[in-house]
């Protein structure tokens, strides 16, 4: 088993700008199943997609792939003519919450949106939209969704994973892959790879996250990677000590930032002496998270964790 | 993105929302016109002085080159004396001001310098409140925030009296509703003309957050005279930066000289720049992996000079301003590149840093460690090229690798 995305996840792009275009590009060679494009002004043709396939994706396929994907004006439209069951957000920041609550009109079960760059405003709204909705968003501004050897929705690098038993998620992108590859090095692997993204403003948190690999029979333990701002970090701490019997391992990005400067992420803020780093460190250390002191750790502290 | 007091309320008055008359002024001679102007206007005798600079605190806030001159200062001369007194000493006081360094808590030892003033009516003040409409992260929405506790610092106030912060969930498809504004000025003990005032107001002040895309509204204090009226004595906004392409009047009034050069010059390239006071350079890509970079080089006895993300899809032109950036430090001893390639391939950014030190030059040490996408034919590059670069393995080998490598002159 894994979590949000399997073999089965049937994926259509909304946004087939140069960004779409290269990673649907990836993502087929990895061996995702892209069924279908939204792009209005490309409505009515087919886009090719041929290449080298990534062995390091899906097993047992042909060396190379070649694709035509239809291309469609809605969502709805091409719900209905592929079957889809899940979109990935490339679309620019104006107008990807719009995109965003097309998608969950449109009934998908997913909707991975990597788009940076959301004002709040928009996605204060589009999180509104998805109350009361079967939608899961995840994202904005996150790298995506991966189960290694299945299915690949985003712009991570495929090559560094390796099926396994951890679960990895995470708000930060670069600090994924770091974690990824150290769980591939130590042969652990990932059941599944969420990033969950750095805008204050998210479809899915850490708790969400934590609560379907605790579900999952194939995780066996967690790799949770935060940073400062907010306190998503120690509500899931407060869900790891309560509630979780897997062991869980995790890391805070931030102990030297300076109060009251945004470090990149719109999210990654202290202002008001709230969302500091020794504020969650503290919250998991204190439900029994065993935190790496470097992020070149991570996969060490999840071999502690995992005893 | 911050602006400034005289501009915020410039934005509230716009918009219905009650601020005290005043008059902007960037040299002693508008500050001294504005003072008659002000009296003609109003019947107020009293006028306040307030420096303009993107940081709080400045009531407290003295002047390195004047400590006896506060950031904000009444000027109660014109009771008495009439107008003309008061120009007087508007006119002493902007001398001293404008052009001088601000030191207040929000500020940091080395101040900001003042180059504009507010001239304020005075205000009959009955009760000073606190208000303020923020992003709640756990409801995804923003809330209004107010507090009898007006005038200090609401961290205070949140810290050892959290039962006097009143909240309400502004719900994006309705706005704030009636029956919160009236619990609202209900909870603050408000009562009559001033409790509709009170109304009024705070769903302006709501509604004006959504419009505009801010970050933050607050309004500290937020005063009630003695006839009722209710009044924002002091005005603070910031804005969602991804959502100024909206809002053009609002993005021209950023004032570039507070912000800091390097910063600036890095935001128009198109990178993510912060100084610090360290001494160790660190070139990374990814938000997360730069302030992971940082942490670790403190972890293991450094000081990071700076967190400095490149994005995603870094061109070598930008390498090369991330390069220049960075070694126009004057603390910076030696330079950590720590980069895991996803989508950026090693072998761009290896080519970058090669074209970047044979442009900029290169007079301190430097560590690379790569990872990633194309990995190989990164390292390969970078020890074709000859030049004077240690490779890294993992992000800790590196901050290692970088300190011994400044070690003397980093500690």
């Amino acid at each position: 088993m894994s979590v949000l995305v399997d073999k089965s996840t049937r994926v259509l792009v909304q946004g087939l700008g140069k960004t779409g275009q290269f990673h649907t590009d990836k993502a087929i060679a990895y061996g995702t199943q892209m069924v279908g494009a939204v792009h209005p002004s490309r409505a009515g043709t087919e886009f090719r997609f041929e290449g080298e396939t990534d062995h390091s994706g899906v097993p047992r396929r042909d060396d190379r792939y070649s694709v035509d994907l239809p291309v469609f004006a809605t969502v709805k439209e091409a719900v209905a003519e592929t079957g889809a069951n899940a979109s990935v957000v490339y679309v620019p920041p104006p107008f990807a919450a719009d995109a965003i609550m097309e998608s969950v009109a449109a009934g998908l079960e997913l909707v991975v949106a990597i788009t940076e760059g959301i004002p709040v405003g928009d996605m204060i709204k589009a999180k509104r939209y998805l109350q009361g909705t079967g939608t899961r968003l995840v994202g904005p501004n996150c790298p995506g969704v991966i189960t290694p050897g299945e299915c690949k929705i985003g712009i991570m690098p495929g090559y560094i994973h390796q099926r396994g038993r951890i679960g990895v998620v995470s708000r930060s992108g670069t600090l994924t892959y770091e974690a990824v590859h150290q769980l591939t090095l130590l042969g652990l692997g990932q059941t599944t790879a969420i990033g969950i993204g750095g805008d204050p403003v998210n479809g899915t948190n850490f708790v969400d996250c934590l609560r379907m690999f605790a579900d999952d029979d194939e995780t066996e333990g967690v790799v949770m990677i935060g940073e400062i701002g907010g306190t998503a970090e120690e509500e899931a701490a407060d869900f790891v000590k309560t509630e979780m019997s897997k062991p869980v391992a995790g890391f805070i990005a931030g102990t030297t930032a300076p109060p009251g400067k945004r470090m990149g992420h719109a999210g990654a803020i202290v202002s008001g002496g709230r969302g500091t780093a020794s504020a969650k460190i503290e919250a998991m250390n204190g439900a029994g998270i065993v935190v790496a002191e470097t992020p070149s750790d991570m996969g060490e502290a999840m071999v502690r964790a995992l005893g | 993105m911050k602006i400034h007091e005289h501009q915020a309320k410039q934005l509230m008055s716009a918009r219905g929302i009650p601020v005290p008359m005043g008059r902007v002024a960037r040299s002693v001679d508008e500050a001294v016109a504005a003072v008659r102007l002000l009296m003609e206007e109003s019947d107020s005798r009293v006028v306040v002085v307030k420096a303009q600079i993107h940081a709080g605190g400045r009531g407290k806030g003295t002047f390195k080159e004047h400590p006896d001159v506060r950031g904000v200062n009444v000027v109660t001369a014109g009771i008495d004396g009439g107008p003309q007194a008061a120009e007087e000493e508007v006119g002493v006081l902007a001398r001293k001001m404008l052009g001088s360094t601000l030191v207040t808590i929000q500020t940091g030892e080395e101040g900001k310098v003042v180059n504009r003033l507010y001239v304020e009516q005075g205000v009959d003040i009955a009760r000073e409140l606190y208000l303020a409409v923020l992003l709640d992260r756990a409801s995804s929405r923003n809330i209004v925030m107010a507090s009898t506790e007006g005038g200090v610092e609401i961290e205070k106030v949140a810290e050892e009296t959290p039962e006097k912060i009143l909240r309400a969930e502004i719900d994006p498809a309705i706005g704030l509703a009636a029956f919160q504004a009236n619990e609202l000025s209900h909870g603050l003990g408000l009562e009559g003309d001033a409790a509709d005032n009170f109304g009024r107001f705070v769903k302006a002040l709501s509604d004006a957050a959504t419009q505009l895309d801010t970050d933050l509204i607050e309004i500290n204090p937020l005063v009630i005279t003695s006839e009722g009226a209710v009044l924002a004595l002091d005005g603070k906004m910031a804005f969602d930066d991804n959502a100024l392409y909206r809002h053009p009047d609002i993005a021209d009034m950023r004032d570039e000289t507070e912000e800091d050069s390097a910063e600036l010059a890095a935001r128009n390239a198109g990178l993510n720049y912060i100084k610090l006071d360290g001494t160790i350079g660190c070139l990374v890509n990814g938000a997360g992996l730069a302030m992971a970079t940082m942490d670790t080089i403190k972890h293991v006895g450094g000081e990071p000079a700076n967190f400095l993300d490149v994005g995603g899809g870094a061109t070598a032109d930008q390498v090369t301003t991330a390069f220049q950036i960075i070694t126009k430090d004057p603390n910076v001893k030696g330079i950590f590149v720590n980069i895991f390639g996803g989508i950026m391939r090693c072998d761009v950014i290896a080519e970058g840093i090669v074209e970047a030190v044979g442009r900029v030059g290169l007079e301190v040490p430097l560590v690379v460690r790569l990872e990633g996408t194309n990995v190989d034919q990164g390292r390969r590059i970078i020890e074709d090229s000859g030049l004077k670069v240690t490779n890294a393995d993992s992000l800790r080998d590196g901050a290692e690798k970088i300190l011994e490598l400044t070690e003397g002159d980093a500690r």
